[in-house]
């Protein structure tokens, strides 16, 4: 098993966010996670890459417990993650903003950094060349020396995925990559997760827009309530009578 | 290429001044004045790292000022130690109680750190000013002694501890423009900007703000040992709110976040101060207005205005040219620069 929770579930208070929820990446495909506004798949996703610690239940990645791991422990095992807004700062250039997504893969500390070791030197080179290396991948190259609040949206999302896959990871979690761009940027956003994927990299994002997600994803899971309603491919989905209830209002009695 | 030229040339010019500062003037109270005033740099620049470069306003930095002025002062005045000896010892107890406020603080986060550093650095303040028996409370710390020799130098001269303040300061510069350009340095950039995100790059954000604060809190621990020895006397009033407030001044005048903003704010505020001397408090007048309209239009300070004049005169260029190829994509180029 690659990645799974088992059920997973997370309260705030008297609010059930996410309800013993059972599922299972599957490795080197897309995944997704859809559903209604505050179904809980941002907190499902938190969950996973350990900023909030679940009620009860247990994430388990490559067959280790990772639960209780904070979300920089997370990232060192080859977990990433992007954001709804990017984060990026806008007044640094692309390729700085990169830069730091290969830190953790370095050791260089305090004492190198004031007498200038040669570890700092081959740590900044090779820091540098995985921002340019991950920069190719999206195809950002030519805008890497300009400003973050100077590109546009779409650019600033392929930035973020850049800074993710930066760091080596062997599973991507994007959280709404294709809110707040056009159709066309979606349709090259979905071509680059295809592309993740045949460098062996897990995807499994979240999304609103279904017509790109019943293109690309090999597997759908589907959260109302914090609970999960349905599993299965895009066809599955799409005739799943819950699913179609949860989001066409069938639900309104709850 | 040329521009780094450029940029070192500045450096060296400014260094070379430094140097010969003292034989520019006779006037033993304007090395005074500029002796004082690399004091109060080698704090802003610790204050910077942590504030300006990690986002986190420490206003306990006038506190371990003091501590390190009144450790080497007890150090040499009471316990009669080498002054070497006590200088380091002075900054490793700062440099220690910096780690363990620091511990606590920094579970805090943006205003709420601002304000529970504001209490530490008064309590620290309080300590001072009640514990009679250890400080000597507001009658204060009489006899610190000057530098002793190191081999055949001596710093009983107001020039030679005018070189060494120096020496400390440039050290301080140097210490800090390597660690910001750096990739610890990019690592505290990154909490900065977003400790949300730095988590999620695998930074452990906890252990690069401690070791960060503590860093800060040694250079204000050498400031204040250098302090104690330079004036030779100190009360409880160097640990002061009033103190942090002149620090965070200095730092928010040349730019905060900047590498040469607090040399520039901290040289430029005291010399202004000095200049107005004549109207006592009622200088504050002055820059209480002054330092508002900074913080509104400059929020980078005077060396970030700086540089933001001059990526803008740069962009300009660059639209000239781009405009003399084809009209339509400087249009396109300019519309991007406004949506940002």
């Amino acid at each position: 098993m690659f990645l799974e929770t088992k059920n997973l579930t997370k309260r705030f208070g008297g609010l059930v966010a996410v309800n013993s929820v059972d599922f299972s990446i599957e490795k080197g495909k897309i995944n997704a996670i859809i559903g209604p506004n505050g179904a809980g798949k941002s907190t499902y996703f938190n969950l996973i890459s350990g900023f909030y610690k679940p009620t009860s239940g247990q994430v388990i990645f490559n067959g280790q417990d990772i639960t209780k791991l904070p979300p920089n422990k997370v990232a060192e095992l080859g977990i990433a993650r992007t954001f709804q807004s990017t984060n990026l700062f806008e007044q640094a250039t692309v390729l700085d903003n990169v830069i730091i997504g290969h830190r953790l893969r370095t050791n260089s500390n305090l004492f190198d950094a004031v007498f200038r070791t040669k570890r700092l030197k081959r740590e900044e080179k090779m820091c540098r060349d995985k921002a340019m290396e991950v920069l190719d991948f999206v195809g950002l190259t030519e805008s890497a020396n300009q400003l973050i609040g100077g590109i546009t949206q779409e650019e600033k999302k392929r930035a973020a995925f850049a800074l993710a896959l930066a760091t080596d990871p062997e599973i991507v979690f994007l959280d709404e990559p294709a809110a707040g761009i056009n159709p066309d940027e979606t349709e090259g956003l979905a071509i680059l997760m295809k592309k993740m994927v045949d460098k062996g990299i897990t995807v499994c994002l979240i999304e609103h827009k279904m017509s790109m997600i019943m293109k690309i994803a090999d597997k759908i899971m589907v959260l109302n309530y914090g609970e999960k309603i349905a599993e299965g491919t895009p066809d599955e989905i799409k005739n799943n009578d819950a699913v179609i209830k949860a989001y066409l209002g069938g639900s309104a009695i709850a | 290429m040329s521009t780094i030229f450029q940029r070192k040339n500045v450096i060296i010019a400014v260094i070379l001044f430094a140097i010969a500062f003292p034989y520019l003037t006779d006037n033993t109270y304007y090395i005074h004045i500029m002796s004082l005033a690399f004091i109060w740099t080698i704090a802003v620049y610790g204050l910077n790292l942590l504030a300006g470069y990690t986002g986190y306003l420490s206003l306990a930095h006038a506190g371990f000022f003091a501590i390190g002025a009144y450790s080497i002062g007890l150090l040499t005045v009471k316990a009669g130690l080498n002054y070497w000896l006590a200088f380091i010892l002075a900054i490793l107890i700062t440099s220690f109680l910096g780690l363990l406020i620091g511990l606590i603080s920094l579970r805090t986060k943006e205003h709420f750190f601002a304000i529970y550093t504001l209490c530490v650095g008064y309590v620290i303040y309080l300590v001072i000013d009640k514990w009679d028996s250890l400080t000597g409370g507001v009658r204060g710390l009489i006899g610190i002694p000057a530098p002793a020799n190191i081999g055949p130098i001596s710093f009983q001269t107001p020039v030679s501890l005018y070189y060494l303040i120096l020496f400390f300061m440039l050290l301080a510069v140097l210490v800090a423009y390597r660690i910001v350009n750096s990739l610890t340095g990019r690592t505290y950039i990154a909490i900065r900007n977003s400790e949300e995100l730095a988590l999620t790059m695998g930074i452990d954000t906890g252990k690069n703000k401690l070791v960060v604060f503590v860093i800060s809190t040694a250079f204000a621990g050498v400031a204040g040992a250098l302090y104690a020895s330079f004036i030779r006397f100190i009360g409880p009033e160097v640990a002061y709110t009033t103190v942090v407030f002149d620090l965070l001044t200095f730092l928010l005048v040349g730019g905060i976040g900047t590498l040469t903003g607090p040399i520039v704010g901290t040289l430029l505020i005291v010399w202004i101060s000095q200049q107005l001397q004549f109207l006592q408090d009622y200088r504050m007048l002055i820059f209480g207005p002054v330092l508002t309209l900074l913080v509104i239009f400059y929020p980078r300070g005077l060396v970030g205005g700086f540089y933001a004049w001059k990526m803008k005169r740069e962009h300009k260029r660059a639209m000239k040219a781009n405009s003399a190829k084809s009209s339509d994509s400087a249009i396109g180029a300019k519309d991007q620069v406004k949506e940002g």
